[in-house]
């Protein structure tokens, strides 16, 4: 195991000098931007002393280096300031509302693993027949639009026209869980009340697959390319020569050396889904970081941009970081290199 | 490039692609001279006529003020389109030199300029893109300012790839050892090799600029009112449904059409030209 614990470990000290240039980046435009974010905060009618005084107190006089420096010694100890948009701290605000956003992009992560990856498979197995032609057209028009409209399309006949999932929501009102964990699904549980996941389920389903349709897709289409490459190797076609069943060369000798560039490009596009899930949670109502998110986007509260776009980089960096981990556990040339790396 | 177009002809599946995106393209252009009430592309109202489900005049019935939804999106194929091009006419040039520098000179440049492009690459091509429109004022040029800012790194990483293979092979190897400038070596020894790749990255591409544009409306965070937008007119139209659901279902396919074409394409060229994911 030590040359996938020395690769993690450079690959721990990259994300971490990636995540520093995330910090600069957005704090550089959030400074950069016209405007005074204390007259922003403060509203057109407050003083201009009262300005004056929110403006030494958030250190804007300061030099740009200066005030940067302020901002990475206060996370360094876990404050993030306090968002001017609800007057609290922004790590309470995030921590309120992250949970809810990863629980829906998790089960969307999970959808697009369980979905594509087979279909893409399917796919590469029968490629040129009527099956590949298919799930190659369905996979396309996932792909093709953007979540919010397949949000609305089954939103419309699923909840509307064919009332089988909520239409809104996270739970129903009826049921009051107290939050553990902030993910429903597990709070349920923890509560002993299996009709309350029954509900907080049904009303994960339809959002969450509306988020994860044009993940299936990619991922679909990416296996599908890559197995479709793989199929072509010399050593499919001795195990195709020696008679052994398609099942167990499609399984055993097409399958896994296709999933080593897939995996990489779906942890992508799982951190894909941390940024669309701002889509699909304003047409579902679904309390996450979105409403949070665009509401202190639109009022300039540049904390709490700050710190969105920080922790969902951070999940992002955290999501490749586990994708590089479980590459170079299937990687025989990564995980068997002894000494070399 | 008449071989590749012959291909593509010919095959069914990038033919549907390219009457799709003819049609997107033509009647953008000539929107004009196509839709029934042109003066409704921008802030007109006509109570008389408002929510109307589609029935002749209207094929796709009228907005909540009464304006025909068929003229409105036709006029926000061709916003959607105008910007595709400038974003994709900034945002390319710049990955694919950025991403020749990286790739080819290698060392402390490939470092630092890899380093920044993980940076941009890390965050959410939305959420960065949303976070600086709400920062700048939401206009379309901002629009096209903070798509650009996200999409240039993905050229960058695709060319840098490639460069970095391209630069042992033989040709590179032989213009090195004749003293070929780097500048040389770069644009016209690698880039040409590149080409494929690049053009097939931005017809997919033109597809998605789109969809991510039609998202930052969607939030309300692209083009404004009265400009017509396909992501605005599906967010406008998403709190009157069920009842009025040609306010979100045409928007919707409008924007499906379009990517879906692109993507055909693209698809198509693709396999035509052995490009690589």
């Amino acid at each position: 195991m030590f040359p996938v614990l020395h690769l993690l470990a450079k690959k721990l000290g990259t994300s971490l000098i990636v995540l520093f240039g995330v910090s600069l980046l957005i704090f550089a435009i959030a400074r950069i931007i016209p405007g005074d974010p204390a007259r922003i905060a403060l509203g057109p009618n407050a003083t201009a002393e009262a300005v004056e005084a929110l403006r030494v107190r958030l250190h804007l006089d300061a030099p740009f280096i200066e005030q940067y420096g302020y901002f990475i010694g206060n996370l360094l100890r876990g404050d993030l300031g306090i968002s001017l948009y609800t007057n609290r701290p922004v790590t309470a605000d995030i921590a309120q509302f992250l949970p809810a956003t990863l629980e829906l992009v998790i089960v969307s992560g999970i959808m697009m693993v369980l979905l594509g990856v087979p279909l893409g498979v399917l796919s590469a197995r029968f490629r040129g027949t009527v099956v590949d032609h298919v799930i190659r057209l369905i996979t396309l028009l996932g792909v093709s639009a953007p979540g919010f409209v397949w949000a609305v399309i089954l939103m419309l006949v699923f909840a509307y026209y064919l009332p089988i999932f909520p239409i809104a929501g996270r739970i129903a009102d009826s049921f009051t869980i107290a939050p553990v964990t902030g993910f429903l699904l597990l709070d349920t549980l923890l509560a002993g009340r299996p009709d309350a996941f029954v509900d907080a389920l049904s009303h994960l389903i339809l959002p969450a697959f509306a988020l994860a349709l044009s993940g299936i897709g990619q991922a679909a289409r990416l296996v599908r390319s890559n197995m479709v490459e793989t199929y072509d190797k010399p050593y499919i076609e001795m195990a195709q020569a020696y008679g052994f069943p398609e099942k167990r060369i499609s399984r055993k000798y097409a399958f896994r050396p296709s999933m080593i560039p897939s995996l990489t490009i779906i942890g992508l596009d799982f951190a894909a889904m941390l940024g669309n899930a701002f889509l699909i949670e304003a047409v579902y109502a679904w309390p996450g970081l979105s409403r949070y998110g665009v509401a202190v986007v639109l009022r300039k509260d540049l904390n709490a941009i700050i710190g969105t776009v920080l922790i969902i980089s951070a999940m992002f960096l955290i999501v490749n970081l586990v994708v590089d981990l479980l590459v170079s556990v299937i990687n025989p040339k990564i995980r068997l290199a002894r000494g070399k790396a | 490039m008449s071989k590749t177009l012959f291909v593509l002809v010919r095959n069914p599946l990038s033919l549907i692609g390219l009457m799709l995106v003819a049609l997107v393209v033509f009647s953008a252009v000539f929107a004009d001279f196509i839709v029934p009430f042109p003066e409704h592309q921008g802030a007109v109202v006509d109570f008389l006529n408002f929510n109307k489900a589609p029935e002749w005049p209207y094929i796709f019935g009228t907005d909540l003020v009464g304006r025909d939804l068929f003229t409105r999106i036709i006029y926000a194929y061709r916003v959607s389109l105008i910007l595709g091009i400038v974003v994709l006419a900034i945002a390319v040039p710049v990955g694919v030199a950025i991403g020749l520098a990286a790739g080819y000179l290698g060392g402390w440049t490939e470092y630092v300029l890899m380093r920044i492009t993980d940076v941009f690459l890390s965050i959410p091509p939305l959420v960065l893109a949303m976070s600086m429109m709400g920062l700048l004022e939401p206009t379309l040029t901002n629009g096209m300012i903070a798509v650009t800012a996200m999409w240039w790194p993905w050229y960058t990483r695709l060319v840098y790839n490639l460069a970095r293979s391209e630069k042992e092979e033989g040709y590179v190897l032989a213009a090195e050892v004749i003293g070929a400038s780097r500048l040389h070596i770069m644009f016209r020894e690698i880039l040409p090799n590149c080409v494929p790749s690049i053009l097939t990255k931005m017809t997919l591409d033109f597809g998605f600029v789109i969809l991510i544009a039609s998202s930052l409306s969607f939030l309300g965070l692209g083009v404004q009112p009265p400009t017509p937008d396909l992501g605005s007119m599906v967010a406008e139209g998403a709190k009157y449904l069920p009842d009025s659901w040609w306010l979100t279902v045409f928007p919707g396919l409008a924007i499906l059409i379009a990517v879906f074409g692109f993507n055909l394409i693209g698809d198509a060229l693709r396999e035509i030209l052995g490009v690589d994911q």
